[in-house]
């Protein structure tokens, strides 16, 4: 079990370092709820409209939100030094990486599940559907947290990554937003989900099977430059 | 290397230096060049002179020449770079990386005469010049995953760095290529469905069909052309302190 102390020592350091600068964790909510509240502001504020625009509007601010929260993933590690260290020890990479991923999305991707319920009635939708957005944010978030790892591991060696991470996430990102939005509208209209779900529950182990490997790879990569 | 026969293996062997891909590719690019004008030509004469016009889309259909040759070479070079990317971090070949990269702006303004071609195609079709079709939203995500591993190389300084963290991401993108296809055209039928009113596939002609093969096989062509070309450069740029090209810069440019 040593390996998943490792994992388990892991998550425990990240989510002590996160307490420690609050403001990491509410700054994506914060942008959550924001972008959110911009929608009605310019597409005016028919009910019918948002209603109808609803989980298009969560999805795609969760997407933001999520993606800008990645730099936080790598950064201060690596630029304190404790990146090399964490590579340099004797455990598999993908394994440590997948606990650093895991940290993190448990500070920056839970978050916005527990304030989306508020922000769905805000956008008026129907209570049916509120079950299933929790679901799709539940699936969907860790595989943003995921894939975005692949990115940040590759551009957080550079001064500028910013824009460039966003190119590089966010087509990935396309599938995810497809599943999960379209299923929160079905269950709004009263329809079956499961295949969506199902689909998203593939997409998830998918990605937490495959994405450490690349993450780890970049990381090393990233290290040595 | 049990089945490959050696001659082939050592073919392969030499290719990876990069003073014989210079040399070689020198030679065989006035060969490329002859075979693609000769394809283009009779490709073209095909299809915009012999094949007869399409019973519903008139003469307009002719684009599909051009078009789905390109919207063929944009997946097909995603796979290239990504196959290259993997022999460049497997076994560290720096030809594989220089291709993979070569590949990368052939392969991303392919993606763009597709989508380009794909527009001024839909607007006598389909009376617009963008449809939300699922060919034409994946051909566009293919795009943007282009120009992610081009600008993710822009911006890392050392080269062979910038090389193995493309190649990781070219094959990230392969993987994901499938499922973003797959997903946008669930997306797509879901959504509008019908209103895109397709042709559907009408068994196409041996007329029409010929020239387009053709046409694919010249776009094919074009491809190693450009692909070679934008290498020697790239190899140059890269090699630009070991001896053979010091010594190439001595005999052509007599500097």
């Amino acid at each position: 079990m040593a390996l998943f102390d490792a994992f388990s020592a892991i998550v425990r350091r990240d989510l002590v370092l996160a307490m420690r600068r609050r403001s990491e964790i509410a700054n994506p909510v914060l942008f959550f709820i924001l972008v959110i509240t911009l929608f009605p502001l310019g597409i005016g504020a028919q009910p019918k409209l948002l209603q109808a625009i609803a989980p298009g509007i969560i999805w795609v601010s969760a997407l933001l939100a999520t993606m800008l929260s990645l730099d936080s993933l790598f950064r201060s590690d690596f630029d304190d030094g404790s990146l090399e260290q964490i590579l340099l020890s004797p455990y598999p990479t993908s394994i440590l990486v997948l606990g650093k991923i895991t940290a993190h999305w448990l500070t920056t991707g839970l978050p916005l599940l527990i304030v989306a319920p508020l922000l769905a009635v805000f956008l008026g939708m129907p209570n049916q559907s509120l079950s299933i957005l929790l679901i799709t944010l539940l699936l969907g978030t860790p595989i943003l947290s995921l894939i975005g790892a692949v990115g940040v591991a590759l551009t957080v060696g550079l001064r500028r990554g910013g824009m460039i991470l966003s190119l590089l996430v966010l087509p990935l990102y396309v599938p995810v937003l497809i599943f999960a939005s379209n299923a929160v509208e079905m269950a709004s209209t009263g329809l079956p989900v499961t295949a969506q779900i199902n689909i998203l529950i593939s997409m998830l182990l998918m990605a937490l099977v495959l994405a450490p490997w690349p993450t780890a790879a970049a990381l090393k990569m990233s290290i040595n430059s | 290397m049990f089945l490959v026969p050696d001659p082939v293996v050592r073919f392969f062997h030499r290719m990876a230096s990069p003073p014989h891909f210079y040399a070689f590719s020198e030679r065989l690019m006035p060969w490329l060049v002859v075979i693609f004008l000769l394809l283009t030509v009779t490709g073209l004469y095909g299809g915009l002179y012999l094949a007869p016009p399409d019973y519903q889309q008139g003469d307009s259909y002719r684009i599909i020449y051009i078009h789905v040759p390109a919207a063929w070479m944009s997946l097909f070079i995603y796979v290239v770079m990504a196959i290259a990317g993997a022999i460049g971090l497997i076994w560290r070949i720096k030809l594989a990386e220089v291709v993979m990269i070569s590949s990368a702006s052939v392969g991303a303004s392919f993606t763009f005469i597709a989508l380009v071609t794909g527009s001024l195609w839909g607007k006598p079709m389909w009376g617009t010049w963008w449809v939300w079709d699922a060919r034409l939203t994946s051909e566009l995500i293919l795009l943007f995953l282009y120009l992610g591993v081009i600008g993710l190389y822009g911006a890392i300084d050392d080269k062979r760095t910038a090389s193995k963290a493309v190649a990781i991401l070219a094959l990230v993108g392969v993987v994901n290529i499938p499922i973003i296809h797959y997903s946008v055209e669930w997306w797509n039928t879901l959504h509008q469905g019908p209103t895109v009113a397709k042709v559907g596939k009408p068994s196409i002609h041996l007329s029409m069909l010929t020239p387009l093969l053709l046409m694919a096989l010249a776009f094919k062509v074009y491809y190693a052309i450009a692909l070679i070309l934008q290498a020697r450069v790239e190899l140059l740029q890269r090699e630009r302190n070991s001896q053979w090209v010091k010594v190439k810069a001595t005999e052509e440019g007599g500097l």
